[in-house]
């Protein structure tokens, strides 16, 4: 289409570029703009009309001016998709970054992606063992999910993303998943940490990278995603594939919108974000999922660091509203020393009913994990009286609880970076645990789980 | 070019600027060369101002707009049962047709299948006078609902020629002496209410099966309730409760701006469940909206109103409707959103101004009315509320909790403490017990009111004592005391608490609703009785009569069994004062 150059620059603003006097110029089209000393910059039209094109430049606008030439591409952004792209380092705008060569096509697909018709949905309900006793007992994971790690700066969420992408499996299944991991803004330290486990493991060569990293250009950041689901959809849904998309992280992304929102001069919702972040944030979340009549699946790990460790902070708060749950780390249990440290409490698994129990897990997961979550959260709230009043004034039961608070921690949470414990395990070490409570404080779990199950109590 | 074709001049995401058209107001406009569906939603000067119901990428200014003389209706009449359709009423099962599992753009689809044939039997007869809004027959559309076609509100006069049989919703299947052609279709702009003759006060409950809502906090058939809390503390799970238990004749339910698995949830599983109040699948009387939050959002804000126009139509034809919608703060997000694009002058946190007003007109549409067929009919509305980090300060919970009667608000300590239904007992509210009470005594209990007097007096009471409890330990109370928090703690397990996913216990009828709440007031009396005798407390609480007493409600047939099992419990709770 109109390859025509434009040397109409009016504004330049913060990531924005404004320009006057264009032929018709489409919404969401690709821009190129060439530099004086004839560098390239990519950008996206965000408001167009017969007066004014708003431009939103991906790489910053620095060092832009306003004789810079400015091209419309006549497409909105696409990436280029083919099974080439398992096993490779795309930059943030999807180029190569590992020295290969360019991603042969087989299809260009739009980076927005469309919505799936609810219609076309079909509910998840396979259980992913992820060999992390916390996260399968309690908030278990399922095939097609998207399940969130909320955590803060200097915790090891990146360690329990790695384990979880290692380890993650269908039970006796050796179906592997594919890893989609998109890097928005995260140090080169941290990408290498990635990176290297990738290799060390072998996933590399089953997976795809995109990353943008701290000292790439922030705007970027926006479509980094997009590409990361657009490569993820490609491969679920033309495939078959099982995919799991890691992305983090998702607080560098809604910094990235904010900064758009200000230059834009809008109007700001909580905390200076846009009042649009949640349908924004949706449009990446969303993109999950199983559909009719397609074998493959996306499951999202979306990584995300709260600011001043504050989940009610409009970026966990908006990603709590849309996703199936989340698992929370928690700082005080890093501080214990214990790995991983995630506090079952305020984590939740909202489509764990579908996929536990006899049939897929067994018959005793409900109520292990329901009594185990009880004796636990009691456990903790005596911690609280006992730092008041002292161990003297509790009875037999309370102190019973509060000890198996510290034993939970130790015993059950805690386990090595390489330790993958089956579901079978992790229950068998349930029952295990609880054998530290009388079975008469037990109300949660049946005499018959009890006599099927407790090592004290088994009947042969 | 003519004045109902004008060209684009501007695209903001989903809003779009067109010239030399003279649209007005709230007119449904084709935008661009794919004809995409927008609605007009101001003008200035030479300019229409048009939110769009499909993504605008690749839209380039200079693309034609046309108008189409029509505000933004829905099609009402026969097949509007078991749909489910998106925020503009096309049915999502036509859109995955022709479009496969993803929405792309540019498709039409009617509401209703317009080739479909019914068997339409004619009530009136030639010769009739007939006013707007009266049945001249029905057709019997699913198991349960015999859909009843009416003369549209408009229309009157004498029926010259009327004739039962097989017929498709636009044929004419009555006509009037003027030529009036009445079809079983009717259209109808979903921003305006559709007409009635008066509003009654309401003075029956709308029974949920939840015990917190229909025994503390009930809500009236014909009223309207907000459910505000923060994520992942229970108001889908309460919804969708609803929509299967509640004892409304029809249930619309939106899915405004919320995820996709939840709808196909309530799509695999209500085609399953059966209707306790029925005995049919409950889908036979769901219609479904689902406008999901990455669907585009000028759909989203028209959602509720395509809504709550089909839960008025049904009313119309002298049903009791209940209407969901999971979120309204989606809705109002979408408000703001398309606000912020139109450089509106915005009020709080970036809210249009007319936010408030907005949300009242919604509610208002909820009521018990006197149909202009003179029937009684009623549309209850219950709105989910998200409020940002839980803290229902803000405009979109204030804006709802100035208009709504009842008010269940949603805990996240009780959601945290798996305490489900997670409602805070404290802090909720309903306005209409006072006009139900009479219900209440007439159909439960001639002393239901002060039974639940009782129950909410003893909740009061207990988180006064819990203060006292935090400082000195629960020991230091006094006996009769401790007995009131045990008490308290029955009502809150043993009442309060009910799991929405357990077969039997998500749905319990209100006589046995009653017959528990007697049974902790029984409870009480007997223990008290048996420690003024010199039964120790821990031995009252744990008879073990007292356990099965709670437990069986998770079997079938408890009503039945309760009696017998407070007897039990009475005697071997006098047994413990015995025993001393
Ligand atoms: N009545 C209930 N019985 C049993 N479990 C419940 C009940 N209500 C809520 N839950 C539990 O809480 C989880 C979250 O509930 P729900 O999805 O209704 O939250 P929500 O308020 O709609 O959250 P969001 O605003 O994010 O949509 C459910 O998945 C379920 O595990
Ligand atoms: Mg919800």
């Amino acid at each position: 289409m109109t390859s025509k150059e434009y040397k109409t620059i009016t504004d330049i603003k913060g990531p924005l570029v404004f320009l006057e006097k264009t032929e018709p110029v489409a919404y969401g089209e690709i821009v190129s703009i060439r530099l004086s000393d004839g560098s390239e910059k990519n950008g996206q039209v965000l408001d167009t009309s017969d007066d004014m094109v708003v431009v939103q430049v991906f790489e910053g606008t620095e060092a832009i001016d306003r004789k810079a030439g400015v091209k419309f591409l006549g497409d909105v952004f696409k990436l280029p998709v083919s099974k080439g792209l398992i096993g490779r380092i795309l930059d943030g705008a999807g180029r190569p970054r590992d020295g290969g060569p360019e991603i042969i096509a087989d299809e260009n697909a739009d980076i927005i992606g469309a919505a799936i018709n609810p219609y076309s949905r079909q509910s998840p309900h396979d259980f992913i063992q992820t060999g992390v006793s916390a996260i399968d007992c309690c908030t278990t994971l399922v095939r097609g999910q998207k399940l969130p790690i909320f955590s803060a700066s200097g915790l090891p969420h990146n360690d329990i993303a790695l384990q979880i992408a290692r380890q993650a499996k269908l039970r006796d299944s050796d179906e592997e998943f594919i890893v989609v991991f998109c890097a928005m803004g995260i140090t080169a330290e941290e990408y290498n940490f990635f990176r290297s486990d990738l290799e060390r493991t072998g996933a590399l060569e089953n997976a795809a990278l995109f990353v943008n990293l701290a000292d790439d250009p922030a705007v970027e950041r926006l479509i980094t995603p997009r590409l990361a689901l657009t490569a993820a959809e490609y491969l679920a849904f033309e495939h078959d594939y099982h995919v799991l998309v890691i992305y983090t992280d998702m607080t560098n992304y809604c910094d990235s919108l904010r900064q758009i929102g200000a230059a834009r001069e809008e109007v700001p919702g909580r905390r200076g974000y846009p009042g649009y972040m949640y349908t924004d944030l949706a449009m990446l979340y969303e993109r999950a999922g199983i559909v009719k009549g397609k074998k493959g699946s996306i499951t999202q790990f979306p990584i995300l660091t709260m600011p001043g460790d504050d989940i009610t902070h409009p970026i966990p708060d908006l990603s709590g509203y849309i996703t199936e749950g989340q698992i929370v780390i928690s700082r005080e249990l890093h501080q214990a020393g214990i790995y991983p440290p995630i506090n079952v409490l305020p984590s939740l698994s909202r489509l764990m009913g579908s996929c536990i129990g006899e049939k897929t897990t067994r018959d005793d997961h409900k109520k292990v994990s329901d009594q185990m979550y009880a004796a636990y959260a009691q456990g903790r709230e005596l911690r609280g009286l006992v730092a008041i009043v002292g161990e003297d004034a509790l009875n037999e039961r309370d102190l019973q609880l509060l000890k198996f608070a510290d034993i939970f921690e130790d015993k059950f949470l805690r386990q090595d970076r390489d330790e993958d414990r089956t579901i079978d395990e992790t229950l068998n070490l349930c029952w295990e645990l609880m054998t530290n409570i009388d079975t008469k404080y037990l109300v949660r779990l049946d005499q018959e789980l009890i006599e099927k199950y407790h090592p004290e109590e088994k009947k042969a | 070019m003519s004045k109902n074709e004008g060209v684009i001049y501007r695209i903001s995401g989903p809003v779009v600027t067109a010239t030399g058209i003279e649209a007005r107001m709230y007119e449904v406009v084709r935008v661009g060369n794919e004809k995409l569906m927008g609605e007009v939603i101001e003008i200035h000067g030479d300019q229409s101002v048009i939110q769009v119901y499909e993504d605008t990428s690749g839209i380039r200014p200079g693309e034609p707009v046309l108008s189409t003389g029509q505000t933004l209706s829905v099609q009402l009449g026969p097949g509007l049962l078991t749909q489910i359709y998106d925020g503009i009423q096309r049915p999502l099962q036509t859109l995955e047709e022709v479009m496969g599992v993803f929405i792309t753009r540019g498709v039409d689809a009617d509401g209703l299948d317009l080739e479909r044939k019914w068997d339409f039997v004619a009530t009136a007869s030639k010769g009739d006078d007939v006013l707007g809004g009266q049945v001249i027959g029905t057709v019997q559309e699913t198991d349960t609902i015999t859909h009843k076609i009416m003369v549209p509100p408009k229309a009157s006069g004498k029926i010259k020629s009327i004739k039962s049989g097989e017929f498709n919703v636009t044929e004419t299947v009555c006509t009037l002496e003027d030529g009036t052609e009445i079809k079983m279709m009717q259209e109808w702009p979903v921003r305006h209410p559709r007409p009635f003759s008066q509003k009654y006060a309401p003075d029956t409950p709308l029974v949920t099966g939840m015990r917190i809502l229909d025994f503390l906090f009930p809500l009236a058939k014909g009223g309207a309730a907000g459910i505000p809390g923060p994520f992942g503390s229970g108001k889908t799970v309460t919804q969708q409760s609803l929509a299967k238990y509640s004892d409304a004749q029809l249930v619309v339910y939106i899915g405004c701006g919320e995820r996709g698995n939840e709808m196909t949830e309530v799509l695999d599983e209500f085609p399953h469940l059966i209707d306790p109040n029925t005995g049919k699948p409950l889908m036979n009387r769901t219609v479904m909206i689902a406008n999901t939050s990455n669907m585009p959002v000028a759909a989203r804000e028209a959602s509720v109103y395509t809504g709550i126009t089909i839960a008025e139509y049904f009313r119309d034809q002298g049903y009791d409707v209940a209407l969901m919608a999971d979120s309204t703060s989606r809705w109002a997000e979408a408000m703001r959103e398309i606000s912020s694009r139109l450089e509106e002058m915005p009020g709080e946190e970036g809210y249009p101004a007319y936010l408030s007003s907005r949300l009242a007109e919604f509610y208002e549409r909820a009521g018990r009315v006197e149909t202009l067929n003179g029937e009684d009919g009623s549309v209850t509305v219950i709105g989910a509320v998200s409020p940002p980090g839980g803290d229902i300060s803000e405009p979109v919970s204030q804006g709802t909790l100035r208009i709504v009667k009842v008010f269940w608000g949603l805990d996240a300590g009780l959601a945290r403490q798996r305490h489900f239904p997670a409602i805070n007992w404290l802090s909720s509210y309903s306005l209409y017990p006072q006009s139900l009470n009479q219900w209440f005594r007439d159909n439960i209990a001639s002393d239901f009111p002060e039974v639940r007097t009782q129950i909410s007096a003893l909740l009061k009471v207990e988180a006064e004592l819990q203060e006292i409890v935090q400082l000195v330990g629960s020991d230091a109370l006094p006996m009769d005391q401790q007995l009131t928090l045990e008490v308290a703690r029955m009502i809150r397990e043993y009442f309060l608490q009910q799991n929405g996913f357990d077969p039997i216990d998500a749905y319990s009828g209100v006589q046995q609703q009653y017959a528990m709440a007697q049974a902790i007031l029984t409870f009480q009396e007997e223990a008290k009785k048996a420690m003024a005798a010199g039964a120790r407390l821990q031995d009252v609480v744990n008879v073990q009569s007292r356990t099965e007493l709670m437990r069986a409600r998770f079997a079938e047939g408890y009503l039945d069994k309760i009696g017998g099992l407070v007897e039990a419990m009475v005697a071997e709770i006098a047994a413990t004062a015995e025993a001393n």
